[in-house]
């Protein structure tokens, strides 16, 4: 498959928020104003463009079945893939913990702007999905399962992105009150991935 | 979503004068199932909620699931609650839940391959379910182990109803079956009646959610948001 068409399916076709649900509860939670949707979305993009290719490593010399033969041939059959969840966690939350050190040392303003978002993340169920989509989809190499990793970033950023500039402006609206708030919200979603559908089917 | 939990309990509560289901243990256990429920009032975990309601089946087993992950990591974290340093409970509590869904998959593996494949990478999502970490953070750290335990269950409970209520429409309108059985008869078929197909796509789940919170808080006023 060749990246960019990967790229683009990644974001609007199998978009982490419309068509698979990851992601909910960020989504929902912090989405009520545009500038702090933005500062968590960077933070997904960022996160995931580091942790899926790392994972992808693990996945190919670690976990999967004979994947210790680089270190000798007989450990062809050794199959250690029920460790993935753990080690996919334990890879999640020490990036998350290293990204925000270094953002802290080197990118002040960056880590202003993504406050408390970052640690947040570590137990954001779109962090953990694109590791496991990852690993599901037996990607070829380091290079696809990178831009996979940017790509679904990027679909959640502008899934956040939308939903917050229409959260600001339904404010003004004449919601019936039981509906207002977490009701609307998620119709709007529902209609928002009605119109995502419409990309099935596109191929570059 | 038995009320009924295992006795060995007894031994951790024998200290406390409070009878074993008391008023306030039994709300604890009840209330996140309407007024405090983990969807729909508390916004929790809806990342699995959604995906997995297009059937029944798969939708109670993920409730099976999610009842045991939660009930076992609720008791985990509470024995270990002062045990845990403040600054690294979050990866602690990872690696408990974690070790939890990993028991519950190989278990499903083991005796139900069709559910487990259909569930595909949503039962390790519930290490990241906000259910999970969210009630530790609020509830297990700071409890003893029975009253955690109950909030769990309580909890893990209410978020099953909820995919269980989100699972029955959807089959029932989207392939006029329930639990795999046919339900609406035939003869409606012939008489024009179709299967609503929408109903099975993704979007559909998000809106019958939206509904059902609009009929709770229809009904149950207190839970309007204000602003």
């Amino acid at each position: 498959m060749d990246y960019l068409n990967l790229f683009v399916r990644s974001i609007f076709i199998e978009n982490m928020v419309f068509a698979y649900f990851l992601g909910m509860c960020s989504y929902l939670a912090v989405s009520k104003t545009v500038k702090t949707a933005v500062g968590l979305g960077l933070a997904v993009v960022f996160v995931l463009s580091i942790t899926v290719p790392i994972n992808f490593l693990l996945d190919s010399y670690l976990l999967r079945p004979g994947a210790l033969t680089w270190l000798d041939a007989s450990y062809a059959d050794v199959d250690l893939s029920f460790l993935s969840f753990i080690m996919f966690i334990a890879v999640i939350a020490s990036m998350v913990q290293l990204v925000e050190m270094i953002v802290e040392k080197f990118a002040s303003y960056l880590y202003v702007a993504l406050g408390i978002f970052l640690p947040l993340i570590a137990v954001n169920c779109a962090i953990l999905g694109g590791s496991l989509f990852m690993q599901q989809k037996d990607f070829a190499g380091i290079g696809e399962s990178a831009v996979y990793g940017a790509g679904s970033g990027i679909g959640f950023f502008l899934a956040i992105l939308a939903i917050s500039a229409i959260r600001e402006k339904i404010a003004y609206s004449n919601i019936p009150a039981p509906l207002r708030g977490l009701g609307i919200t998620f119709i709007i979603t529902g209609l928002m991935a009605i119109g995502f559908m419409s990309f099935m089917g596109i191929k570059i | 979503m038995s009320k009924k939990t295992n006795k060995p309990i007894f031994l951790f509560v024998a200290k406390d004068k409070e009878p074993l289901f008391s008023k306030k243990n039994r709300s604890l256990l009840t209330d996140p199932l309407d007024d405090n429920n983990p969807i729909t009032v508390q916004v929790l975990g809806i990342c699995s909620a959604l995906a997995i309601t297009v059937q029944l089946e798969p939708a109670i087993v993920m409730t099976i699931s999610v009842i045991a992950v939660m009930g076992a990591s609720n008791v985990i974290v509470s024995l270990l609650r002062n045990l845990i340093p403040n600054r690294i409970r979050i990866i602690v509590q990872l690696v408990v839940v974690a070790s939890m869904v990993i028991l519950v998959d190989q278990i499903l593996r083991a005796y139900a391959y069709d559910v487990s494949k259909q569930l595909s990478i949503f039962i390790g999502l519930i290490i990241t379910n906000c259910i999970v970490m969210g009630r530790l953070e609020a509830f297990a750290l700071g409890n003893g182990v029975w009253k955690s335990l109950l909030d769990g269950v309580g909890n893990a409970a209410g978020y099953g109803f909820m995919l269980i209520l989100v699972a029955f429409f959807r089959e029932l309108f989207g392939s006029g079956n329930l639990y795999g059985y046919q339900i609406i008869p035939e003869s409606f078929y012939e008489m024009g009646y179709v299967n609503n197909g929408f109903m099975l796509l993704s979007p559909m789940a998000l809106i019958t959610v939206g509904v059902i919170i609009w009929l709770q808080r229809a009904r149950n006023r207190k839970l309007i948001e204000k602003g």
